[in-house]
Formats: C-alpha cells, sequence, structure tokens
C-alpha cells in the first residue's frame, strides 16, 4: 500500500524559487487590498451621496462582487474584457479581478460599520461648519476603519488566498503558479504543493499576527 | 452579442455542469454542518487548552487556499496512498472539512451568545445536559448562527468553482470548455454568472432579512 517514496530533497532545492513566488502573491495581495479600500471608500460615499445612479452603480458592484466566485470575477477580467479587444497581462487580471472583490466586500463592511456611528456626528460637524466632504473625512472615516479593522484583516487574508486562482488565467509568477510549474517539471506534486501550502499557512498566520501588533498599537485608547 | 453559436446542446451541458455544481455543494454542506456542530460543541465543551490540536487542524483549513487544498487531498490520496476516489468524491471530501472548518466558528460563536446564567438556570430546574442543549442552546443560538450559515453556504457553493481541479465538471469549467469552443467569452460568462446570481442573490438578502428581523429582541 505505502509503495511511494517522499522525496522532498527535490522539492527543498526548489525553495529558493517558491519564495520568489510568495513575495510576488504579498505584493498582488497588498496593492489589490490598498486599491481595495480606496475604491470601497469611494463606494460607501456613493451610496450614501444619495444620488440615484452613484448609489446604484456602487451597489450593483457590491453585489456582484459578493455573488459571484471569485475564480468567475477573474475570468471576467481576463477573457471578459479581452473580447473587447484589451487583452491584459495574467498579473493586471488578476490584480483587477481580487481588487474587484476586495472593493465589493469591503464596501458592505464599511456600510455595516456606518450603522454603529450615530448620524447626530455629521450633523455637528455640519453644525460647525464643515463640508460634507470634509465631515466624512475627519468624523466618519476614522471611526469607519476602525471599526472594520477586524473585517480589513479577514479580508486581507481572502486575498492572499485569492491569489492562487491566477493560475486559471495562466499566471505563472506567484506561489501558486510557480509551484504548478515546478510540479510539471518534476511530478513531486505532494511534497512540493505541502511546502507551498506550509508558505501559504505561515503568510496568512503572519499577516493575523501583525495585525493584531498594529491594532494594539493603533488603538490604545 | 446575440447572433451565438450556442446550441440547446451546449445548454444541456451548462445545466450538467450548474446541477454538480449544486449537488457537490448540497453534499458537502450537509455533511460539514453536521462535522461542523460536533467540532463546534467539542471545542466549546472541552475549552481551549484541551480542543487546541482540534483548533490548530481546523485553522489549516481556513489559512491554505482552497486550490492547494484539493491537489493535496488529491496526491496523498491518488498517489501516496494508491486509493481510487473519483474526483467527485475527493472534491465532496475536501469540501465538507472546508465547511466544517468554518461551521464550527460560527457554532461556537453561536453558543457562546446563550447567557449563561440561562443556562445555569436550566441546569438547577434539574434538566440534563442533553436537554439544556436542545431544549435551551439550540434554539437560542440558531438565531445567532443561521444567517452567517447561510453566508457560509452561499461561499461554499462559490468555492465549489475550483473543484474542475480534480476533474469535476461543474459550471464555471463547463463555461471554459464552450468558451474553448464557440470564442465567445462575455456571453458565456454573462450566462455563467447569472447562474451564480439568481442562486446567491436572493438566499443572502434572505439572510441579511433573518439578521434584522431576529437581532433586534
Amino acid at each position: 500500500m505505502f509503495s511511494y517514496t517522499f522525496q522532498w530533497n527535490q522539492a527543498l532545492a526548489r525553495l529558493p524559487r517558491m519564495l520568489d513566488g510568495a513575495l510576488v502573491t504579498m505584493q498582488i495581495a497588498i496593492l489589490s487590498m490598498v486599491i481595495g479600500v480606496v475604491l470601497a471608500i469611494i463606494l460607501t460615499m456613493f451610496r450614501r451621496s444619495g444620488n440615484r445612479a452613484l448609489s446604484g452603480f456602487a451597489t450593483t458592484w457590491v453585489e456582484i462582487a459578493r455573488n459571484t466566485p471569485a475564480l468567475f470575477q477573474i475570468y471576467m477580467a481576463h477573457f471578459g474584457i479581452a473580447s473587447f479587444g484589451i487583452h491584459l497581462s495574467p498579473y493586471m487580471s488578476l490584480l483587477i479581478g481580487i481588487t474587484f472583490n476586495n472593493a465589493g466586500y469591503l464596501a458592505e463592511n464599511f456600510r455595516g460599520a456606518l450603522k454603529a456611528i450615530p448620524d447626530t456626528q455629521t450633523r455637528a460637524g455640519r453644525s460647525l461648519g464643515m463640508s460634507e466632504i470634509g465631515a466624512f473625512r475627519y468624523i466618519i472615516l476614522p471611526q469607519m476603519l476602525r471599526i472594520s479593522f477586524l473585517p480589513m484583516t479577514n479580508q486581507m487574508v481572502w486575498a492572499i488566498l485569492m491569489t492562487s486562482l491566477g493560475v486559471t488565467v495562466g499566471m505563472n509568477t506567484d506561489l501558486y503558479g510557480v509551484t504548478q510549474d515546478l510540479n510539471a517539471l518534476t511530478f513531486r506534486t505532494f511534497e512540493l504543493f505541502a511546502i507551498a501550502a506550509v508558505i501559504f499557512y505561515l503568510i496568512t498566520k503572519a499577516i493575523t499576527l501583525s495585525a493584531r501588533l498594529i491594532a494594539a498599537r493603533l488603538f490604545r485608547y | 452579442m446575440f447572433d451565438t453559436a450556442l446550441t440547446t446542446n451546449d445548454l444541456i451541458f451548462l445545466a450538467k455542469g450548474a446541477g454538480i455544481t449544486i449537488l457537490v455543494t448540497a453534499i458537502s454542506v450537509v455533511i460539514g454542518t453536521v462535522l461542523g456542530i460536533i467540532f463546534g460543541v467539542f471545542r466549546y465543551q472541552v475549552g481551549a487548552i484541551w480542543a487546541a490540536p482540534l483548533t490548530f487542524v481546523l485553522d489549516i483549513f481556513r489559512s491554505i487556499p482552497l486550490l492547494i487544498q484539493l491537489v493535496l487531498a488529491n496526491a496523498f490520496l491518488g498517489t501516496v496512498l494508491q486509493l481510487r476516489f473519483s474526483g467527485f468524491t475527493i472534491a465532496c471530501m475536501v469540501l465538507s472539512l472546508y465547511t466544517a472548518a468554518y461551521c464550527a466558528e460560527i457554532v461556537r460563536g453561536a453558543i457562546d451568545a446563550v447567557p449563561v446564567t440561562t443556562r445555569r438556570a436550566a441546569r438547577s430546574l434539574g434538566m440534563s445536559w442533553w436537554q439544556d442543549m436542545g431544549n435551551i442552546v439550540l434554539p437560542l443560538a440558531t438565531r445567532v448562527a443561521l444567517p452567517s450559515w447561510i453566508g457560509l453556504a452561499l461561499g461554499v457553493m462559490k468555492d465549489s468553482a475550483l473543484v474542475y481541479v480534480v476533474q469535476v465538471t461543474e459550471l464555471l469549467k463547463s463555461t471554459q470548455i464552450l468558451i474553448t469552443r464557440l470564442q465567445e467569452p462575455l456571453f458565456l460568462l454573462m450566462i455563467c454568472g447569472a447562474f451564480y446570481f439568481l442562486i446567491s442573490f436572493p438566499l443572502a438578502r434572505f439572510g441579511g432579512y433573518l439578521e434584522r428581523r431576529w437581532s433586534n429582541d
């Protein structure tokens, strides 16, 4: 039954290349998260604006992002956009797909966080002579980001996990893509993917841990 | 865009893929929920220290991409243990454990949300542990857990799009096969996306409604 011999050396010899892949994975996740947060703030402002067209646009974005598979969104960003004659690199498609997803989920989190902030604060700010944008920027936004810090950490972990989907659009420089390539080269499927799994686990743990440290520092008061 | 080469046979092919998606989801959610309830109650009952090994294992399922879990399970069962499982079985097994890992977290949180005083009152009235669990905790915890559980089930349906990696042709994979043949990516992806959206959106809305309705008491 156990005729299989593990050959960890062959897989471990490729570790440096996989670590390079892990860097690309983290780069994509961080980029998509930064752009995603900015887009989510804009979407949240659209939804609060009271303008039918703007809030409709934002709601459509959020509902599509939350109700279709992330893999579908990445396909859309690659093959869907390609049918308009715009051919994106796998890196760009993956980044756009994950960013779209992040922005949708984060906007929903922000909406939940806003419920915890009384409307009277905006009115107080406006009475003091702040502009609409100013009141949002200086009173609402900081509290909103603070309340949704934990969901944002979760989303960051999700972003890391989602980068593995890039392989379906031909991405071969991220951790999963590199592992897949090495697998085609050496056929040590189990060993290689086990190592990739450990790297992914360590990355996600590092993120949750550092988020906890950052939270302890940021939210001292 | 409306001038398409899509035939009735292709639509049947897509419908079959959709059927597989729903089947995999249903099996995994049912098994995963049962396991998740067992794990969740166990973790609550024995305390953080004794449950640490289980917590660690379940945490792995939530910290590693599902794609890698599927590939690893496939490689481990297929080439290391030399067992002949179909891709469908492997997909269901991995997705069940994946569901169980998240469900255990929901269950534990829901039990935590039941006031300890209520449970003590029940035990003081002479109820056994099982009676307390079944008649007091279950109804109260369900209120807390159900909205997130609906979200989890929908999440599993969306994540089931990844089982193509163990040679299961579900909806997104059948769409991709048709794209390769017909070269109409946008149109076909729209159909596929609409299907996911039509299942997910109403249920997500229903979950949100339950959450709102049950939270203000």
